[in-house]
């Protein structure tokens, strides 16, 4: 087993960056999609009832805050889903592995390409809508939300991570998938569990303390980390370049 | 082991292995090797040899298993069965990634990225070749391909020829020990086919061994040193010119202005000539034992006979004749 080499690593996600510039769908999806999540939570806040008295957890704030959660659980998985399948249909995929990269560098340039512009629109976005509270809510409700320490800090903490979890699952969909139609409706279902996760806390099933957000942190960089493994040793080159798995003798 | 062709071919250990005037070791050698996809065999028992610098020529139909053999040597697909030593590594999945390291492969379709410049897509495969500073080296293979001034341009922009440079230049980049070429001019034009015949020939004259797969046999006459035949399992190894002496018989073309009345009666007598066939009125090939004693005889007793002789030669075989003499007989036998 040869150790990792970043440069390889940063030639993969380098050339990711530069292929979605040039692809201005790619681009303005990317831009869009978190955009139009912001628009449920802006709104939420700025209708929240003068007279409602404000203290503590209150699902009028944490409900919008988690919400934005969403961003990293579901943008990612798209671009993820299209990584290898993508490769593979246009053609591309053989040339690359006929190189030196490992399946790990692989995986890992792919999968940083499409973490870098996740959490950099989540994190702008997350910023606008807090920002937006500061500027323009009513001081009651604004204050409201920045009270929400473990809210805000599990918004921080868990956006890679998730992002990270729809980005494994979306490439383990990619490597494989057929085609990039059926691994991109794949993903998005494979995004829903932490989707889910989201709810319960919305709807407070789950409280949203402080310690509930590490254990989370914890639980799931650990199956980050694991499935990002599973997921290299699935890149398979000869069932990617033949379409069937190489037989063991 | 001899593999014993009903057509007189030599396909035994000796025919596998590199020429015995040869100076280098071998850059590759196959040894029994194997690829069975489920109850599929892609290819089965292959062995040859290619020295280094050598262009190999590895040709065969559609579905004979060359590309499955180059995917096997280049890592990408595991042999059922066989050993191989590529570019004087072991071929097996522990050695993969220094395997490749030392060679390139060049699959039948370019395989670039569109969106990116021909320079972009160097500069990443060089980057996935671990070349540091790669921009002298990009520039080397670029004017090597004759594409130096056309580095800035997308690649979805060129024209199918166009791009298959861009992917040899890509080949050219990690300075490989060994170059394997899939149907390199597959697809294109005859001028462009001619330009990377050229720089084949450049790249032999600088020792780099390329192992070629094409289904053009005048590509693989003119440029190979040697050819393998392969379908499913391998037909034949050698040099050009010594398949054609082992498959067909010295044979003479006689033309004559007027048909000979009595052919037997001319030919028969002859002792070198140990057959004739007529496909024309005044044409006759003439199979003979030993073509120098052969011709001034047969010219002799022509014109005793008192024959209008038009031209008596020596009947040219192509490696195109070669090829069709042993396919045509896996095609009857499939038929059959």
């Amino acid at each position: 087993m040869t150790g990792l080499d970043t440069a390889r690593v940063r030639a993969v996600m380098g050339k990711e960056m530069r292929d979605y510039r040039r692809k201005r769908s790619i681009v303005v999806t990317m831009a869009i999609l978190p955009f139009l999540f912001l628009i449920e939570p802006v709104v939420t806040i700025f209708l929240v009832p003068t007279t409602t008295a404000i203290s503590g957890p209150d699902t009028y704030v944490i409900l919008p805050l988690l919400y934005l959660l969403l961003i990293p659980s579901v943008m990612p998985s798209t671009l993820a889903a299209y990584s290898v399948v993508g490769e593979r249909e246009q053609g591309t995929l053989e040339p690359l592995l006929t190189t030196p990269i490992s399946q790990q560098e692989f995986i890992l340039g792919k999968a940083a390409a499409v973490m870098i512009p996740t959490m950099m629109l989540s994190y702008t976005v997350f910023g606008l809508f807090l920002a937006a509270v500061a500027l323009f809510a009513k001081s009651v409700v604004a204050s409201a939300v920045f009270y929400q320490v473990p809210v805000l800090l599990a918004l921080f903490l868990l956006t890679p991570l998730l992002a990270g979890w729809a980005i494994v699952v979306g490439m383990a969909v990619s490597v494989r998938a057929s085609e990039v139609r059926v691994a991109q409706q794949l993903s998005m279902l494979a995004s829903l569990p932490p989707v889910g996760l989201i709810l319960l806390l919305a709807v407070g099933v789950i409280h949203p303390t402080f310690a509930v957000a590490f254990i989370f942190a914890v639980v799931l960089l650990a199956i980050d980390v694991r499935a990002l493994r599973i997921v290299s040793k699935m890149l398979d080159r000869e069932r990617l370049v033949t379409g069937s798995r190489a037989a063991r003798s | 082991m001899v593999g014993d062709s009903k057509l007189g071919l030599k396909t035994d250990e000796a025919s596998r292995r590199i020429p015995s005037d040869s100076k280098s070791p071998p850059a590759l050698v196959v040894d029994r090797l194997t690829k069975c996809f489920g109850e599929r065999i892609a290819f089965s028992d292959v062995s040859f040899e290619v020295a280094h610098g050598e262009v190999f020529g590895f040709l065969g139909p559609n579905g004979a298993g060359k590309t499955t053999t180059v995917r096997a040597l280049g890592t990408l697909i595991a042999p059922t069965s066989g050993t191989a030593t590529v570019a004087g590594i072991p071929l097996s999945p522990e050695n993969g990634m220094e395997i490749r390291r030392r060679v390139s492969i060049m699959p039948e379709t370019p395989g670039l990225y569109l969106r990116l410049t021909v320079t972009e897509n160097l500069e990443y495969f060089a980057g996935l070749y671990g070349l540091r500073q790669p921009g002298a080296r990009i520039i080397d293979a670029l004017e090597a391909v004759n594409l130096g001034d056309r580095a800035g341009d997308l690649c979805g922009g060129l024209s199918k020829g166009l791009r298959q440079r861009v992917a040899l230049a890509r080949t050219l980049l990690s300075d490989p020990v060994i170059m394997f070429l899939d149907e390199p001019t597959s697809g294109l034009d005859p001028v462009a086919a001619r330009e990377v015949h050229e720089l084949i020939s450049d790249l032999r004259q600088k020792g780099v061994t390329i192992f070629l797969t094409t289904h053009r046999l005048e590509e693989a006459e003119e440029l190979c040193d040697r050819v393998a035949i392969l379908d499913t399992t391998l037909r034949t190894v050698g040099r050009p010119a010594e398949l054609r002496a082992q498959l067909f018989k010295s044979a003479l073309v006689v033309r004559t202005l007027v048909p000979l009345s009595d052919p037997d009666q001319v030919f028969n007598d002859i002792v070198t000539v140990e057959g004739w066939t007529s496909d024309d009125p005044g044409s006759y090939v003439l199979s003979v034992s030993d073509l120098r004693l052969a011709a001034p005889e047969v010219t002799r007793c022509l014109v005793r006979a008192g024959a209008d002789v038009l031209s008596i030669s020596e009947a040219q075989h192509s490696l195109e004749d070669v090829y069709l003499e042993l396919i045509d007989d896996d095609v009857e036998a499939h038929r059959r």
